[in-house]
């Protein structure tokens, strides 16, 4: 029997596509007699799915270094 | 008594994604969304004396930010508003006559598709600013920018079964948190 704890993780994961296909099965069973992490897999399933549908913009790393180069440059002139 | 402080070594951490999100979805430029941004905080830097502490710190960034993307708006109109529009009334292949039938609907799918995922975009960025630093940069780097575990697991000096344990308390905190503030 899985505990609840695994089954979390293996949902976690495969949201992000990373499970096996025995977790993924083991995950199935699990479900099938556990309401609470039945509403878990649905809640977590529900999160991917609006996140995919936002289609939401961040900035990359490179962006980010190069903003904080200039805005540390400004802060330093600020203090002076 | 003001209850907020600034912190503007950490603006750029905390709040550069959120910025970035919002401003985007209004003005469709990467390249220009980016310096919005930019300037945001610069200018936020140098009205810093006038900062309350009434509103929290992105509540001020984001005034700012709204102000900065209405300023970009006139500049841009200003320059289309000069040319000489003309509209034929008449056209012999179509039916109608009414100026109505002619003006877009404002009211077409796409654009409320649009606006709701701006929305939806203001809302997650929302629920993932109230995560604690390393839960919010942890989903942040897996979920949205797709980043594989392995190499999330080098940048932060994390094993994976911490990644794990971390994503796992960050989607719960953003499913509950959009439970309330958007499902």
């Amino acid at each position: 029997m899985v505990p609840c704890d695994e089954a979390h993780h293996v949902c976690d994961k495969t949201q992000y596509k990373e499970s096996s296909f025995w977790e993924k099965l083991k995950l199935h069973f699990h479900l099938m007699y556990c309401k609470a992490c039945r509403k878990y897999t649905r809640n977590n399933k529900k999160l991917s799915s609006t996140i995919h549908k936002a289609k939401v913009e961040c900035l990359d790393k490179k962006c980010k270094e190069a903003m904080k180069q200039e805005f540390e440059k400004a802060l330093k002139d600020q203090l002076k | 008594m003001p209850e907020h402080q600034l912190n503007p070594n950490k603006w750029i951490d905390l709040y550069s994604d959120y910025l970035f999100n919002y401003t985007i979805t209004r003005v469709n430029d990467r390249d220009i969304a980016q310096d919005l941004v930019q300037d945001t905080f610069l200018a936020g830097l140098k009205s810093m004396k006038n900062f309350k502490g009434e509103a929290s710190e992105r509540t001020w960034l984001i005034s700012i930010l709204k102000r900065k993307i209405i300023d970009h708006y006139r500049k841009i109109n200003s320059n289309k508003g000069k040319a000489e529009v003309r509209i034929t009334y008449s056209d012999d292949e179509s039916e109608g006559d009414w100026l109505e039938e002619r003006v877009a609907d404002p009211f077409d799918k796409t654009a409320e598709d649009l606006m709701q995922n701006s929305e939806l975009g203001d809302a997650i960025f929302e629920c993932l600013s109230k995560l604690p630093e390393k839960q919010a940069q942890v989903f942040r780097m897996k979920t949205i920018e797709g980043y594989e575990t392995e190499d999330i697991c080098k940048e932060l000096n994390i094993n994976a079964s911490n990644l794990w344990v971390i994503i796992h308390r960050a989607r719960t905190a953003m499913a509950s948190c959009l439970e309330e503030n958007w499902f």
